[in-house]
């Protein structure tokens, strides 16, 4: 079973959101997702500033495998990026809830972020996934 | 990421590669490794060490009888008299069809005078079997599909010493191999071993054939003198790093060998014979190629991808293009590398579109990487 931090969000997408003290969100992928995409080597990220919907596609994983989109988990602007990733993106594969964060977003609405997954409502999703 | 589950074939290592913690995937039909941990550890493996692939759902097909060899004349683009009576000689070839489309491309090994063995493609093996059972007509040609064989290829520049460590007598005389030959040991006994100096990675090693049911003990007898279990990941970007065509992706029966890359192995010396699209092969250089299949290097970030389309610098709109067929990201030379299929008149740069951007990029000539040393500028 995946590591699937209690304390973050989830997207069906596989990315977790944390909610900073600030009220803004910050994105990653989660260790599953990680686990499946394999050896990243290219994140191409959004720029500060950039206004996105929820479910919006707004920045791109590659893994040597394949490209992955990752998409924004709910209405807002681009408030940071983890411009470390341009030359490590493997901090993804290395530590994904941590070093592996990707974006931080300010939410335009903080109700939505009730309509994330929960962390065992993601486990199930997981599990369900893998059979 | 979901995958619909479907009844998935496997090779006799499956047990293997789950003991060893594969990440499995549906690989043409086959529960296969895609990695154990790394892809590019295991890539850098192969490079630096020695590596072993599961490759038991490619295709052993034997082809025996006195006609055997006009039989490859015709089916082969390359010409198999450069093997005929040479016990233990290799040769690529592609196969194909009338119109001079590629219908797979293969490896034939000179057994006996009268007999020869396939390899092709596992995706493609229905298709083939049934082509060359047409092709044989009423020829006094037998085809056995060896269901009953296995095959690991131990691969990178420490793999032979290794294979030789790991299995001894098994594979006496191997050591002897030259590049792109193959030695049959205990011929007809159960502990039948065919050994092939060839591969598909651009590094030294052999492919190892035995019994189904042998296998896994070769397996793990390689495992425990340090080979390290690779996935097809791997594979895929040392074959590509290599400048090794991948059928499917590269060629297939609506492109000519001439635009993929392929000219060496079309062998047209002999005029007396007339293999399989000869005719239009020979139409299409009488008319001119319009295209070159050349390598890629992106010049800055990113990661060339199958099917992204390549542009001429300065070209007019509407103009040729080319295509990638092959890309990803090379270990060895940390950049993002392919192959296309690109206009003739291509020079020394281009453009690659990649998510509606033009990014510049190198064109080079393959391979990129052979034997741990970056052959490109």
């Amino acid at each position: 079973m995946s590591d699937i931090p209690q304390e973050l969000k989830y997207t069906a997408s596989h990315e977790w959101v944390r909610i900073e003290d600030d009220g803004t969100l910050t994105v990653g992928i989660t260790e599953h997702a990680q686990a499946l995409l394999g050896d990243m080597v290219f994140v191409e990220l959004p720029d500060v500033g950039d206004d996105f919907e929820a479910e919006q596609d707004c920045a791109v994983l590659e893994s040597v495998k394949a490209a992955s989109d990752i998409y924004c988990p709910i209405e807002g602007q681009i408030v940071a990026v983890n411009e470390e990733l341009e030359d490590a993106p493997e901090q993804i594969n290395v530590n994904a809830y941590h070093e592996g964060w990707i974006f931080r977003i300010q939410p335009v609405n903080a109700d939505h972020i009730d309509e994330l997954m929960g962390p065992d409502e993601y486990a199930e999703l997981v599990e369900s996934e893998s059979h | 990421m979901t995958t619909k589950q479907t009844t998935l074939k496997e090779t006799p290592l499956i047990k293997a590669h789950q003991t060893m913690g594969a990440k499995l995937v549906n690989f043409g039909g086959w529960n296969m490794p895609i990695h154990y941990a790394s892809q590019i550890d295991e890539h850098h493996q192969v490079r630096s060490d020695a590596g072993m692939f599961d490759v038991c759902h490619m295709a052993i097909v034997d082809l025996r009888g006195c006609e055997v060899i006009a039989y490859l004349a015709k089916l082969l683009a390359n010409d198999v008299a450069k093997i005929a009576d040479k016990p233990g000689k290799a040769l690529y070839s592609c196969m194909l069809n009338n119109s001079g489309g590629v219908i797979d491309d293969l490896i034939i090994y000179s057994m006996e005078p009268a007999w020869v063995r396939v390899i092709v493609n596992s995706s493609t093996r229905e298709k083939d079997i049934a082509w060359m059972r047409t092709q044989i007509g009423t020829m006094p040609v037998d085809l056995n599909e060896r269901d009953d064989l296995a095959m690991i290829a131990v691969q990178g520049p420490n793999a032979r010493n290794l294979a030789t460590q790991a299995l001894g007598d098994e594979i006496a005389g191997a050591d002897e191999l030259k590049p792109f030959n193959a030695l049959l040991i205990n011929a007809g006994a159960d502990n039948e071993r065919f050994v092939a100096r060839t591969g598909y990675t651009g590094e030294d090693g052999y492919e190892i054939v035995c019994a189904n049911d042998q296998a896994e003990s070769m397996w793990n007898l390689l495992a425990d003198a340090a080979v390290k279990p690779c996935g097809l990941g791997a594979r895929d970007t040392l074959r590509l790093e290599a400048g090794m065509n991948l059928y499917g992706n590269d060629m297939d029966e609506t492109q000519s060998p001439l635009e993929s890359g392929l000219s060496w192995t079309v062998d047209f010396s002999n005029e007396q014979r007339q293999f399989n699209g000869r005719e239009a092969l020979e139409k299409q250089k009488e008319q001119g190629l319009k295209y070159k299949f050349v390598g890629l290097i992106l010049k800055g970030k990113g990661v060339l991808r199958a099917h992204q389309k390549v542009l001429l610098e300065g070209a007019a709109d509407g103009s040729k293009e080319g295509e990638l067929t092959s890309g990803s990201f090379s270990p060895t030379m940390q950049q993002a590398i392919g192959f296309a299929r690109v206009p003739l008149e291509t020079g020394d740069t281009c453009l690659v579109e990649i998510r509606k951007k033009q990014l510049a990029a190198q064109v080079v000539k393959l391979p990129f990487v052979r034997q741990g040393k970056v052959l490109v500028e």
